[in-house]
């Protein structure tokens, strides 16, 4: 060991170039990495944070000297461990990806092959670069493994891929990158698919292991709170610029530049809790379903009201039946027991029951924006159909309706005639919700709208939404599985877990202790943006399980 | 918005097709000598007169290939036309609708693909009348279990996107979501089909023609002329490989132009490709 710290990397002037072919004009090269410089010692951990598109999954893979669909380096210098490797050639990057730097992915269920056994996998890489020998790489993976708290370490490697959870997998995964000792590792978005709950614990063993083993490390991320736990510095990229560079505690309590504070002020809705009505708009009582074939209740004995004009969230993880709840007041998938009351009408369980009144009076609208809308329409008409569908709107009429709704979601009439091919993420999912207000609904159901947006967008549509409550009245059946999203604009939450509602009531009460145990479980995983939350979270839990 | 440039193999494929399709237009113009007339000696060679010789009987091969184009094409034309109006709806109706309809369509499609489509042909017409328009019947229906097939498969995975239920769920009826949200995202996959499908009914109706059931003497059609000519081969005659000739060109020509449609997929305005 020297005094001086070891430069394991570090990247000089990276410009990063694709070109692309857009329909009906001559291919262009656009730059996507411009200019960015960084530097990384041994031990420390910098985070790359930025929107998607910002460029932070294309500089994390320049560390292995790789370009992911048909982009190019096109100038700059990535020194790993003293030397150059884009001058190094094919041969040089296979020699070193895997064995100096290695690369954990988002999609861990994806990245795996689901036919050989873990072990296999995780101690291919060590035995090809010859670091050691089977039964060394085997010990070594085992000994990963309990550290990543993984469960019966010693035969965790005889499973295969799919007898795993996704968390696990995502720590198999770790030790995968570990196991051939690296100098770095890339970690890009290795929690973004996983629930709450499942993120705190992953979270906490690729920390402990980066810690333990001294490595190098990437972070990329597109949230901030999660990037706060883990890393020594920040990097703020931004349409493949760097924003600002600054150690962890600067970047989220100081801020230099104006996106940074955007970023670090997110989440900045204020929405005051309305008191219930006495006529629920929506009623759902008791309602039981299952899947056909199948005699696993998804949803058990659901029963929850939502008032005129305000906003019900339900809170889960995956699999919890938040989305089968949507399908089934939609009508879309029949009860095998229970009532949807909708406006103090009994709605028929099949959607083919229901008349033209009670389907105009409850609309959707989707997680991705990206299908929810034909391709092969317009704005225009995307929006214009429900407006003659409903109300027998025609020509300039129907025209003048669909611009003002275009106001409305703040857009100008110049989108009319784009299809949605044209529009941004977040434009697609303002032109849902103005397909769904061009019905005048009592009730939109939003089904994790925002779960697919940058934190900024996903802001607008926040506002957007509360906005239109505001002025049209609506109410929102609002399902999601981001705790920061229901504190911002929910009225009542209920909070479901294996198909039942395991807490329900206003949100001011949901959200004050006494919490049942899966609610506490809930709150308490959800990453804040304070430094060290990380280890106050797990070290409670801790005494909390020893306490017991 | 500037256009791609056209590839020279969809070029050439365009200019045979249209070359096709003019002479077919036109062919009581085009066409030197009437059809069924005897002009000449039997299996003339070439001459000023008769530019591609003379048939097994004396007529000039110019005008029956001309007259000949015209029957081909106007049978396989329709009989396309045919399969895809019948083929595409009944399988869009099929994925969208499902339960025991889509089970009575797809088994009854299942049921006609079971047997081979050239012995279906044979007992059919060997009871019905060979007209034209019982031809274009029976290589339409039969060409229609195909594209009932890709249409029913294109239909099923457009049917779970969230637009098709964002649809349903505002209410719309089967024409709507099948017209409206299928049809124009299924319209390129079945355009390149429908270039090949044509192509499989030319060959149809010709392999029908030569066995005799096809298109009946005097009348000319593609098929029919290889078979009257065939003898000539064993002295050399080449009469029989100029409409043989013809059908491969054909084939070629619209398969280019089929290629082409289905690169074209991506760049369509609101395509689905990136």
């Amino acid at each position: 060991m020297s005094a001086a710290p070891t430069m394991v990397l570090e990247i000089r002037n990276l410009r990063i170039e694709v070109t692309v072919r857009p329909p009906g004009e001559k291919p262009r090269d656009i730059l996507i990495v411009d200019d960015v410089s960084l530097t990384l010692q041994k031990g420390r951990v910098l985070g790359l944070i930025g929107e998607s598109g910002a460029g932070k999954s294309t500089v994390g893979l320049s560390a292995l000297g790789y370009g992911r669909g048909g982009v190019r380096i096109t100038g700059g210098e990535v020194w790993l461990n003293g030397r150059d490797i884009l001058q190094g050639g094919a041969k040089g990057l296979r020699a070193l990806r895997g064995r100096e730097v290695s690369y954990v992915a988002q999609s861990a269920a994806a990245a795996f092959n689901p036919s050989h056994r873990l072990m296999k996998q995780v101690v291919e890489t060590a035995l090809h670069h010859g670091v050691s020998n089977r039964q060394q790489a085997e010990q070594r993976a085992i000994a990963l493994f309990r550290k990543l708290g993984l469960p019966d370490p010693k035969n965790f490697g005889q499973r295969f891929p799919h007898q795993v959870s996704g968390g696990q997998l995502q720590r198999a995964m770790t030790a995968m990158a570990l196991c051939a000792q690296p100098d770095l590792i890339v970690f890009d978005e290795p929690t973004t698919a996983l629930d709450v709950t499942t993120q705190i614990d992953v979270l906490a063993a690729i920390k402990d292991a980066i810690r333990d083993t001294g490595v190098a490390a990437l972070y990329i991320t597109h949230d901030l709170a999660v990037v706060a736990q883990v890393s020594d510095d920040i990097m703020v990229l931004r349409h493949g610029k760097m924003v600002e560079l600054g150690e962890t505690a600067q970047i989220i309590h100081a801020p230099r530049q104006e996106y940074t504070r955007a970023l670090v002020s997110v989440r900045s809705i204020a929405h005051d809790e309305q008191p219930p009505t006495k006529q629920p708009l929506l009623s759902i009582r008791n309602v039981t379903a299952r899947y056909a074939g199948r005699d696993v209740k998804v949803l058990d004995a659901v029963t929850c009201d939502l008032c005129t004009g305000q906003t019900l969230a339900i809170v889960g993880e995956s699999g919890s039946g938040k989305s089968t709840l949507a399908r089934v007041i939609t009508g879309l998938l029949a009860p095998s027991q229970g009532d949807i009351v909708f406006n103090g009408k009994t709605l028929p369980a099949r959607l083919a029951g229901r008349d033209k009144e009670d389907l105009r009076g409850l609309q959707m609208v989707y997680q991705m924006a990206d299908v929810a809308m034909n391709p092969r329409h317009t704005v225009g008409k995307i929006i214009g159909r429900p407006l003659e569908f409903y109300f027998g709107l025609r020509g300039d009429e129907k025209k003048r309706r669909v611009q003002q709704l275009l106001d409305e979601i703040e857009m100008g009439s110049g989108y009319i005639d784009r299809y949605p091919a044209e529009l941004s993420g977040g434009q697609k999912q303002r032109v849902c919700i103005a397909r769904a207000l061009a019905a005048k609904p009592r009730l939109i159901i939003c089904d994790e709208v925002t779960s697919a947006l940058d934190p900024l967008v996903a802001d607008g549509i926040l506002k957007l939404l509360l906005n239109l409550q505001k002025i049209e009245g609506v109410a929102y059946l609002y399902i999601t599985h981001d705790l920061t999203t229901v504190r911002a604009i929910a009225d009542s939450i209920a909070v479901m877990y294996q198909g039942r509602i395991v807490r329900y009531g206003p949100k001011s009460q949901v959200l004050t202790a006494p919490f049942d145990d899966y609610t506490d479980l809930l709150l308490s995983s959800v990453p804040e943006m304070e430094l060290g939350w990380l280890e106050s979270t797990i070290s409670r839990r801790r005494m909390e399980s020893a306490g017991h | 918005m500037t256009r791609r440039r056209i590839p020279v193999s969809a070029l050439i494929g365009l200019l045979f097709t249209g070359g096709f399709v003019f002479i077919a237009l036109f062919a009581p113009w085009l066409a030197p000598h009437p059809n069924s007339v005897v002009v000449g000696d039997v299996w003339a060679p070439a001459s000023a007169q008769h530019w591609l010789g003379t048939d097994n009987i004396g007529r000039d091969l110019l005008s029956r290939m001309i007259h000949g184009t015209r029957v081909t094409l106007t049978i396989a034309g329709l009989a396309t036309a045919l399969s895809f109006g019948v083929g595409s709806v009944l399988g869009f109706v099929a994925a969208v609708v499902g339960g025991w309809l889509d089970q009575l369509l797809s088994r009854g499609v299942d049921l006609l693909m079971a047997i081979p489509t050239l012995i279906f042909a044979l007992v059919v017409l060997s009871v019905l009348p060979t007209t034209i328009t019982v031809l274009v019947l029976v290589v339409g229906t039969l060409d229609a279990t195909r594209v009932f097939r890709l249409s029913r498969a294109l239909a099923a995975d457009i049917n779970v996107m969230d637009y098709v239920e964002a649809a349903r769920l505002r209410g719309e009826k089967t024409p709507w979501i099948v017209f409206s949200e299928i049809l124009p995202n299924a319209l390129t996959p079945l355009v390149s089909e429908l270039g090949l499908r044509f192509i499989f009914a030319v060959l149809f109706l010709s392999a029908l023609s030569f066995i005799g059931l096809g298109v009946q003497p005097p009348d000319a059609d593609w098929g029919n002329m290889v078979k009257e000519n065939k003898e000539g081969i064993v002295f050399g005659i080449p009469a029989a490989l100029i409409p043989a000739g013809a059908i491969a060109v054909l084939t070629i020509s619209v398969n280019l132009m089929a290629d082409w449609v289905l690169n074209r997929t991506t760049d369509l305005k609101g395509g689905r490709g990136a």
